[in-house]
């Protein structure tokens, strides 16, 4: 093979050998985002960037990718250097990047979206003939089984991904971006994405993956070059690596991986549900005759893809939606369809999947935050009116040191603190209310490792005092850590229930995708 | 190097920031109008001067600013509790019609009637219930007007800018076939075609107000009246109501954010109802004072604005410009009576004609508005500033960047749904 074939990746377009980032500064105001961060990616390889929100993963490869300019540094690409002004030039310089949220217009085809923002080949007329052929040569070589012609609405998560894929495969990217891009999959899904992923490696191509899931990295990638407070901490051989190194070298101090459960100390049941069943939002079945029956002291996980009624699930307990059919029961008492102010009375905390936009309200201070369902307790208010806020002030300070929220001030309005510190302000809210019955729907979902273990630790003790909590969750890892039982749900209906004593993954994966 | 006090001084910096887009706004504004004056002939800086001295130039000057500030202050401290609540309420003119035609009603009413033997004793005790009686029913007349629409919103939808724009309709129609029939002044009945009530007797009147400051006091020769001082009053009572409150509290959380609202329990639909009802009341008192303390009977050209003079769409610029903060409320008020009043010296000296004023608020409103979005996306770029605060955590470096798209990928999502 002469000198330029070997350059040629199976698209036909040109390799990048290698990339590298040395020196790299950029300064926000106030902030030091990235300092002299060293990072390079060589063709074949997959590198793996780790760190906690916030270490600067994000703002690195959104320079490589133009949307940021370096202020320090120097960027070579087969070692010319290069500036990258836009990602119109980070494409045409062969980089790409697969975003964690899909930039897919849901309505238009596979072969539409790819050819959206590109220019036709017929000037003013389209040329999706063109496309659908090029997508079908290109899923052809990278094995991505993807039809042009359907619909995007009507691929499932991991489809759409690989249409990502191949739109910047088509735009002729050799070194691809992916940030988490494992976020939105199952277990099988997963899978699905590394053997592409290791393809396309084998092929020729560079890939820089994006994660703060350790055991994903140790599995797929070369490399791991792992971030911390805008700095590089180290860049090592996967071989080298191991879970509590990673995870050390991520938070600048040991991690708890594995928790210490206390054994089951199962009380009475305390919330009940009896063939639940409730409309999704879209007016469809969202919840089909569920029944479940939760113990003071123990855990439940809820184990399934989102969107399968996981939502409706904890909106029919906390009385945020309408049951249509069935009964929940709270201590022995008939909640069914009873308004939240009334739920909260008896004891019924809920921690929102959607912390920002039920879970707070963002232009409202931490203490206004903090007495969202209590802003009108007597002991925050004189005669039920005049609100204390003092007393309010002062108990949210308690709550603040306890829960080890970092805040200015019980002033700060909640929008500016980070969102691990919005998810502890949530359940410190929650846990001060002292709950019987908890339901915590995603409560680490785009939260650090440090403030996961925290909430983790919380949710454990919280357990060991008879709480009795439901944890919904997508991430398997948390609810296999956490649960004492785990219900599946696929459908809107709990397709499969199992005691959490070395459950097979495997199972559980085929129990999500509605598969036995 | 101190930390807390370093925090603090950015802190105060960044509020800086913020006011500076209201005067940004205000600047822009002039600069444009600055433009139609040169474009009208004239020399804005000598238009300015004539607008300034029309204003405040004068005694009589300012008490006409203070005069036409009232219904607009009191108008405005509505507009600010339903715009807190959620509710765009564009109905302020005609919620202040039905104001005026409750109150003055019950003013005309309450006159004619007879004295109780007991209260002729005590001089000025009727007077006092006719007065409170009128504003009363012109709060509850305004205060349901407005209440209906935020009723349609709660229960059906409606959307409340399409409902309080149609009611505006109504009420003028309304007063228009009342002030030509029922109400209209027996004593002009048949002579000329004036759409007006008869006059309220001495009694039902606000008293005048003046300063105990010279001889005579000041404002003594002028017409303004006590509606000022009670539209100042309840402006600070408003806040309080809003930011010291269980139920300004429940207000505001649902104007911010409905589900984190029913969330916490709190009755959405009763919320947007009653920021409705408040705010229509206010709108209702606008109208009822204007009666009792300066017109001294209801009176309309038939006109949209016959009436109100557009005190209701004013209003709602001056609680915008004000900050949404009934206290902000205030100066703003006095500032777009000092526009109106100024405008028309500006009219009678250069020939500009006054309603210029009417594209210079107008200007304003844009310019505050876009000036909020601006605030919008710099607080957003301060939420990546802030990830990592400081005065009760460690301090450490923080990935600004990463925070920028997301936070505005949230607020299209937000947008969106």
């Amino acid at each position: 093979m002469s000198q330029t074939e070997n350059q040629l990746l199976p698209t036909g377009h040109a390799r990048i050998d290698s990339l590298t980032m040395s020196g790299i500064v950029k300064r926000f105001p106030g902030v030091l985002a990235a300092d002299e961060i060293d990072f390079d990616v060589r063709s074949g390889e997959i590198h793996a960037l780790l760190g906690e929100n916030g270490a600067g993963k994000s703002t690195l490869m959104k320079m490589l990718y133009g949307l940021y300019h370096p202020d320090e540094g120097e960027i070579r690409i087969n070692d010319a250097p290069t500036i990258i002004k836009s990602p119109i030039d980070a494409i045409q310089h062969g980089i790409g990047m697969i975003h964690q949220h899909f930039m897919l217009v849901p309505s238009l085809t596979v072969a539409e979206n790819i050819a959206l923002g590109m220019k036709s080949s017929r000037g003013f007329q389209l040329d999706l003939d063109v496309v659908s052929q090029r997508v079908l040569e290109l899923s052809d070589i990278y094995n991505l089984k993807v039809d042009p012609h359907l619909p995007i609405w009507q691929l499932a998560v991991g489809e759409q991904q690989r249409v990502e894929i191949l739109r910047a495969l088509y735009k002729g990217a050799a070194l691809l971006i992916l940030d988490e891009p494992t976020a939105v999959l199952t277990p099988q899904e997963v899978d699905g994405l590394f053997r592409i992923l290791n393809q396309l490696a084998a092929d020729g191509h560079g890939l820089v993956f994006i994660s703060h899931k350790l055991h994903e990295v140790l599995e797929i990638s070369h490399r791991v070059t792992v971030l911390r407070d805008g700095r590089r901490v180290n860049t090592i051989p996967t071989s080298q690596a191991t879970r509590p190194k990673l995870a050390e070298m991520m938070v600048g101090r040991p991690v708890l991986l594995e928790y210490e459960k206390n054994p089951l100390q199962a009380r009475d049941d305390r919330l009940a549900l009896q063939d639940v069943s409730a409309l999704s939002n879209r007016g469809t079945t969202g919840l089909d005759a569920v029944s479940l029956q939760l113990r003071g002291g123990e855990i439940v996980g809820i184990a399934g893809v989102s969107g399968n009624g996981q939502q409706e699930l904890a909106q029919c307990i906390t009385g945020l939606r309408e049951v249509t059919a069935g009964s929940v029961t709270v201590d022995g008492s008939d909640v069914t369809n009873a308004p939240p102010a009334a739920l909260h009375a008896i004891g019924l905390s809920y921690i929102p999947e959607e912390r920002m936009i039920d879970g707070v309200i963002k232009e409202f201070s931490v203490a206004e935050n903090y007495v969202l369902q209590d802003h009108g307790h007597p002991k925050y208010t004189t005669a039920r009116i005049f609100m204390l806020f003092n007393k309010i002030r002062q108990a949210c300070r308690r709550a603040i040191q306890q829960f080890e929220i970092k805040t200015p001030s019980t002033e700060t309005l909640v929008k500016s603190l980070s969102g691990g510190n919005i998810q502890k302000l949530v359940l410190a809210r929650e846990l001060s209310r002292d709950p019987g019955v908890l339901i915590a729907a995603q409560p680490t979902r785009g939260v650090d490792i440090g403030a996961t273990e925290y909430i983790h630790k919380q949710l454990l003790e919280e357990r060991d005092k008879g709480t009795a909590i439901l944890l919904i969750s997508e991430d398997l890892d948390e609810i296999r850590a956490l649960s004492d039982r785990i219900a599946v749900m696929y459908e809107g209906r709990i397709v499969g229930e199992v005691v959490n004593d070395n459950v097979d993954v495997e199972q559980l994966g085929l129990l999500m995708t509605g598969g036995v | 190097m101190n930390q807390a006090a370093d925090t603090g001084l950015a802190a105060r910096l960044n509020r800086l920031v913020d006011f500076a887009p209201v005067l940004i706004a205000l600047l822009l504004a002039l600069v444009v109008s600055s433009v139609l004056l040169v474009a009208l002939n004239t020399d804005p800086l000598a238009a300015f001067g004539f607008m300034l001295e029309g204003a405040v130039g004068t005694e009589n000057a300012t008490a006409e600013t203070l005069v036409k500030a009232t219904p607009i202050l009191f108008v405005g401290i509505g507009i600010t509790i339903a715009f807190r609540g959620g509710m765009i309420n564009i109905g302020g003119e005609g919620q202040m019609i039905a104001g005026a035609l409750a109150g003055t009603t019950m003013a005309l009413a309450l006159g004619d009637a007879r004295i109780p033997a007991e209260m002729a004793k005590t001089p000025g005790a009727f007077d006092l219930i006719i007065v409170t009686s009128a504003l009363i029913a012109g709060f509850l007349a305004g205060a349901l007007y407005g209440g209906l629409a935020g009723f349609l919103k709660a229960y059906f939808g409606v959307n409340e800018i399409l409902s309080t724009i149609m009611l505006n309709q109504i009420a003028v129609q309304m007063m228009n076939f009342l002030l030509n029939g029922p109400l209209l002044d027996p004593a002009v009945a048949g002579f000329n075609n004036i759409p007006k009530t008869a006059r309220l007797v001495t009694a039902a009147q606000l008293p005048r107000l003046s300063l105990p400051l010279g001889d005579p006091w000041i404002f003594a020769r002028t017409r303004l009246h006590w509606g000022l001082v009670v539209a100042i009053v309840l402006a600070v009572v408003i806040y309080i109501f809003l930011w010291r409150t269980s139920l300004g509290y429940r207000i505001r959380a649902v104007g911010e954010n409905e589900r984190a609202s029913s969330y916490a329990g709190i009755n959405v639909k009763r919320q947007m109802m009653l920021s409705m009802f408040l705010a229509g009341g206010f709108a209702g008192l606008a109208g009822v004072v204007q009666v009792l303390g300066l017109q001294y009977r209801l009176q309309t050209d038939g006109s949209p604005a016959g009436f109100t003079a557009a005190a209701g769409f004013n209003g709602i610029v001056a609680a915008l410009f004000g900050g949404l903060n009934p206290i902000g409320a205030i100066p703003a008020s006095a500032f777009f009576g000092g526009l109106l009043v100024g405008a028309q010296k500006m009219q009678r000296e250069i020939g500009v004609p006054a309603s210029l004023i009417t594209a210079v608020n107008g200007l304003i409103v844009v310019f505050v508005v876009s000036s909020e979005i601006f605030i919008l996306q710099r607080s957003k770029r301060r939420v990546s500033l802030q990830e990592t605060p400081t005065a009760l955590g460690p301090t450490k470096a923080t990935e600004t960047g990463s925070d920028l798209p997301d936070s505005a990928n949230e607020a299209t999502a937000e947008e969106a749904s």
